[in-house]
């Protein structure tokens, strides 16, 4: 998957200059810009990132607000998880900045990640721990003992329902409870800002029902990103949509406003049999303000009109009523909103249909 | 604190969770005590001393303390949950802290289970106490060293048998920079100058100095500083090392 300047086994050999970033010596507060909580919980500005000649993650810019799911997409290799990465400080951008709570990554990195729950893409975990130890480590770490360690540790185990392995080691737990104890782990601190790299990835029709409640149950107190390749679950969960494509952001907007893009959204789809198909577009031509052409074609016998809905008085209920007024047998009948995988196909793939590796 | 303890005992949990850590304790306690009686001639010398004990300390870690520090950070990165460990609220510097301790302590268990050699020897005879209590301080010192060597290479690779022998070969060179072998070589090259510097960093002859009862303050700071430092090169290493 990785690829750039060193292999699965070698040594890390092109170290670029040594620069050690200590964290800086002034107050963390102190760096804090001040931020409007309901618009500005994250902010990418030019959000760049390179491994050497190729660039990632190209001039990423936006903003998601408190009470935002963000649905982030792109296709493999565009520049999602690394683009997380630098929000969750993992990577460090190469230009550019981004920004939780006020907080820059760079300057005030620990503040931004007390801020944050992370799940990495693949849901990587300490095999060799149990279920509970492990939970018991990401709560330590997160400053938490005693019985507040005991009691936030109960609530993301109901929340992920994870009461039956608890006791199990990691690595001999089914892909989808992997992914549930990293999504417990990403909740324990019931953080403002929640990152999730492909949340329902390997969960079975009940769990992904379940973890998309939970998100939009969670979302009025929260920004969150989820990236994912389920283009259902944007229009299930995401109140806002973002398309990557090479590094670079293509699209960003409400599913409606995405699906207002495709050249059919909001059509009129008619189909009446072949033979009656030049009365039905003498008809359809009189309704509508514009001309209107067969559009689909024959199919198995069927011609098919599509009409903006806009173009005629009335919309669908108008139509209808005066095919059937004027005999025209319905063979199909239903107003097209199209499907954000067009919109994805035709945001994502360039020119030479290739998608980048 | 706090946190860098949280990810030393999780380190700690996971030495332990398999038998692959009584096996080494169990190993190097058979290896230096078979070392002392057959090699070091521990009877033969009619007199109460563990220096044959120690002698061997510095090779013994040669061997060993690279395998106990090469998961450190080569699995991590591995497995990936190096993501999970630095997206946490602690700067990389407290979990290479953390990660260190747990090996450090590791081998300060190895180390402890040692201890009945001391007991022997003061059945036999009447030792120097206070040499033999040097000794084991300055040898927990030098394993430190060793350790933090060993954490600096397995934060340079994502394998850990790359991680063993780097480890290996940079502690071979810190040992045996104290040699006559090695510094007539470089008495031979360059200015006598250099002779001292590299003489001066041998762990041989800051424990041996230890060991022969002569504990001075700078054979503890070399070997502090060296951890530090170490440690330092690991903080680089895993902050540089990440993005790939
Ligand atoms: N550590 C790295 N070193 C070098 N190149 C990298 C590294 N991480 C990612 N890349 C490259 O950056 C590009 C973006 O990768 P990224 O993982 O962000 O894609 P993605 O959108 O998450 O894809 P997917 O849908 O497959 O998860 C890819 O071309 C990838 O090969
Ligand atoms: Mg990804």
């Amino acid at each position: 998957m990785r690829r750039g300047g060193k292999d699965e086994s070698g040594l890390a050999t092109d170290f670029p200059a040594i620069t050690v970033r200590r964290e800086a010596p002034v107050d963390a507060e102190a760096t804090r810009k001040s931020f409007n909580e309901m618009s500005e919980m994250i902010v990418l500005d030019r959000l760049t990132k390179r491994f050497g000649a190729l660039t990632a993650v190209d001039a990423v810019t936006m903003r998601v607000a408190k009470g935002e799911v963000l649905g982030f997409l792109g296709p493999n290799g565009a520049g999602k998880t690394t683009t997380m990465r630098m929000i969750a400080g993992f990577f460090e951008p190469t230009s550019g900045s981004a920004a939780v709570c006020g907080f820059d990554v760079v300057h005030a990195p620990i503040e931004v990640k007390r801020r944050i729950g992370y799940l990495p893409e693949g849901a990587p975990l300490y095999g060799d721990m149990r279920c509970d130890a492990f939970l018991e480590f990401a709560a330590s770490i997160r400053g938490f003992s005693g019985a507040e360690r005991r009691r936030r540790i109960d609530r993301v185990v109901e929340m992920v329902e994870l009461g039956e392995v608890l006791a199990r080691s990691i690595e001999t737990l089914s892909k989808g409870f992997k992914r549930r104890v990293a999504l417990a782990q990403a909740l324990l601190h019931d953080p403002d800002v929640l990152i999730l790299d492909e949340p329902t990835d390997g969960l079975d029709p009940n769990q992904k029902f379940h973890v998309r409640e939970m998100i939009k149950a969670m979302a009025p107190t929260k920004a969150i990103v989820v990236s994912t390749h389920i283009l259902e679950e944007v229009e299930a969960v995401c109140t806002r949509a973002a398309i990557i494509a090479r590094g670079r952001l293509v699209a960003d907007g409400t599913a409606d406003s995405l699906l207002a893009r495709l050249p059919h959204h909001n059509h009129i789809v008619v189909g009446v049999p072949q033979a009656e198909a030049p009365q039905a577009a003498a008809l359809l031509r009189t309704l509508a303000a514009e001309d209107v052409a067969a559009a689909g074609g024959d199919v198995d016998g069927v011609a098919t009109f599509s009409i903006a809905v806009d173009a005629i008085d009335g919309g669908l209920p108008a139509v209808a009523h005066h095919l059937k007024a004027s005999g025209v047998t319905i063979e199909r009948l239903y107003l097209e909103r199209g499907r954000l995988d067009d919109v994805f196909r035709n945001l994502t793939l360039g020119a030479d249909g290739e998608a980048r590796p | 604190m706090r946190r860098i303890g949280a990810v030393a005992l999780r380190e700690l949990r996971s030495y332990f969770s398999t038998p692959v850590a009584y096996v080494f304790i169990v190993i190097f306690v058979a290896m230096s005590s078979a070392l002392t009686f057959y090699v070091g001639g521990f009877l033969q010398r009619r007199e109460a001393t563990l220096e044959p004990f120690f002698m061997f300390h510095p090779w013994l870690y040669l061997l060993l303390i690279p395998a106990v520090s090469m998961r450190l950070w080569a699995e991590e990165r591995k497995t990936g949950t190096i993501e999970l460990l630095l997206t946490a609220p602690l700067t990389t510097a407290e979990a290479v802290v953390g990660k260190f301790l747990a090996a450090f302590a590791f081998v300060a268990v190895a180390l402890a289970a040692t201890l009945p050699m001391w007991v022997t020897v003061n059945i036999l005879g009447s030792p120097d106490n206070g040499v033999i209590a040097g000794s084991y301080a300055g040898s927990l010192l030098m394993a430190g060293a060793f350790l933090a060597i060993g954490s600096c290479m397995s934060a340079l690779t994502r394998n850990q048998v790359i991680a063993f022998i780097l480890a290996a070969t940079v502690c071979f060179l810190f040992t045996m920079s104290g040699l006559d072998l090695v510094l007539d070589a470089v008495r031979a090259v360059f200015p006598p100058v250099f002779a001292d510097v590299v003489a001066s960093l041998s762990f041989l002859s800051h424990f041996g100095s230890i060991t022969k009862g002569v504990i001075e303050l700078r054979d503890g700071v070399f070997f502090l500083s060296m951890i530090v430092f170490w440690l330092f090169a690991t903080t680089v290493a895993v902050d540089l090392g990440k993005a790939r």
